[in-house]
């Protein structure tokens, strides 16, 4: 099954405003930079972005948020970005921060079928407001729902035809649950080739859960904290 | 004196055991991969994804695919993997890491700790350490005692949003290493020249001296 696309304005093509959307990376890491630099130039706007951070100023989810496209984040840590703060501070922005483990599991939730769980993580705080707890070998867990998305948007570092992909390093992170969960699962990948060229064992998301692939323009894959050491 | 930074970090580096795997924080306890004791073993596991962290990469080598929860840029030692986010909370939810080396704004006598929020001020969030103090068996806390203006951060109970509660059984400050246990904290050592009467007096919560205290040996 062929799921290749040819450019990044098809690929996310039918994503509207008010759309709920799932997008993979761990801070700039990993993220679909074609895909959210497409996005800012549609100018879709009123999306729930579910997506572990929220970006720094200048790139990745950031940019969407300098537009006011995203009317609600849900992610577990946005510290390193100014206007986030900003708008979350003064009510322009809604904000449902959720425990990385919480949220990584609740969108592995949503694409395996388990509409909910129980989790220790965020007993006795804030995050447990409204939840239901119960006690399991006498530890109070509170129930987690699973997460959807009409679109999830992953990055990948190799992709096939097929949609099957392989990530690179820690750039994989929230992609693999997030490519489950979603509706339409789009995947940007820096290397598209051909179906059998990638080894079967060692795919890490099956094209199963790709409906469209599309191979990226460019890559700036921005490092947030650039740390050395001298030889 | 006071310990530095690099101080608390090489105390804490002191309760790591041959074979542990070890998820530090931001902050202090990242610097503790950098004492760890002759002879012995131990795996960084970092909640990003990958198990056997390394040293930061040479100038020049960095790859952006490659950071730890800092989103510093790493490498990688032989024998590292990778995996995804959920696969890393099992490791920690499912206690298969050993030690949790976290920061805080707050502790307080019955083990709680505040180190994601400032209402009305700061919104970080609480990235994993709700789900690492929820889960890990073994929590040290590395924390300035008390705060620049001079107030205790050492608290009967914590002021500030919680991200767990009674889950901590270790702090190490630039003061103290103390124990959490019944409602208090037991005084084990104190920093090299620092009196027990100078903890006593920047230690808001109940604090229990239990015989002659020794000096942290650095």
């Amino acid at each position: 099954m062929n799921k290749v696309i040819k450019t990044v304005s098809e690929a996310v093509h039918g994503i509207e405003d008010n759309m709920t959307l799932m997008l993979g990376g761990f801070g700039l890491c990993g993220i679909p930079e074609n895909a959210i630099a497409e996005l800012v130039k549609k100018g879709i706007s009123g999306l729930t972005c579910i997506s572990n951070n929220a970006g720094v100023d200048d790139f990745g989810l950031g940019l969407l948020l300098q537009n006011k496209q995203i009317k609600k984040m849900i992610s577990s840590y946005v510290g390193e970005n100014d206007e986030f703060e900003r708008q979350m501070l003064s009510g322009e922005l809604e904000v449902d921060l959720i425990p990385q483990g919480s949220l990584a599991e609740r969108c592995r939730a949503g694409g395996a079928g388990i509409p909910a769980f129980f989790t220790p993580a965020g007993y006795g705080t804030e995050v447990a407001e409204g939840k239901e707890v119960r006690e399991f070998n006498g530890k109070p867990h509170i129930l987690e729902k699973a997460l959807h998305a009409d679109f999830a948007v992953v990055k990948a570092w190799k992709g096939d035809t097929e949609g099957n992909l392989v990530y690179k390093a820690t750039a994989r992170n929230f992609n693999p649950m997030m490519a489950m969960a979603g509706k339409i699962t789009v995947a940007e990948v820096e290397e598209l080739v051909p179906a059998g060229t990638l080894d079967p064992n060692e795919i890490h998301t099956p094209g199963i859960f790709v409906q469209r692939i599309f191979q990226g323009n460019t890559f700036e894959k921005r490092i947030e904290q650039r740390t050395t050491r001298t030889k | 004196m006071a310990l530095d930074k690099i101080g608390i970090a090489k105390r804490i580096a002191q309760e790591l055991r041959d074979g542990w795997y070890v998820n530090l924080g931001i902050g202090i306890p990242t610097l503790v991969a950098n004492y760890i004791p002759e002879g012995i073993e131990v795996e960084f596991q970092s909640e990003n994804g990958v198990l056997g962290m390394g040293p930061f990469p040479f100038e020049g080598e960095e790859d952006a695919d490659l950071i730890n929860a800092g989103k510093q840029t790493i490498t990688t030692m032989k024998g590292a993997s990778f995996f995804d986010s959920a696969t890393s909370f099992a490791m920690i939810r499912g206690q298969h890491v050993q030690l949790t080396v976290l920061g805080a704004m707050e502790v307080s006598e019955s083990g709680d700790i505040a180190n994601w929020k400032i209402p009305g001020k700061m919104v970080k969030g609480m990235g994993g350490a709700m789900d690492l103090v929820a889960s890990a068996d073994n929590i040290i806390v590395a924390m300035m005692h008390s705060n620049r203006a001079g107030v205790s951060k050492i608290l009967k109970s914590c002021t500030l949003p919680l991200t767990g509660v009674g889950c901590v059984k270790k702090v190490v400050t630039d003061l103290a290493v103390l124990e959490i246990k019944d409602g208090a904290f037991h005084l084990l050592e104190r920093a090299p020249g620092v009196s027990v009467e100078e903890i006593q007096s920047k230690t808001e919560g109940s604090l229990i001296i239990a015989g002659d205290i020794p000096e942290m040996k650095i």
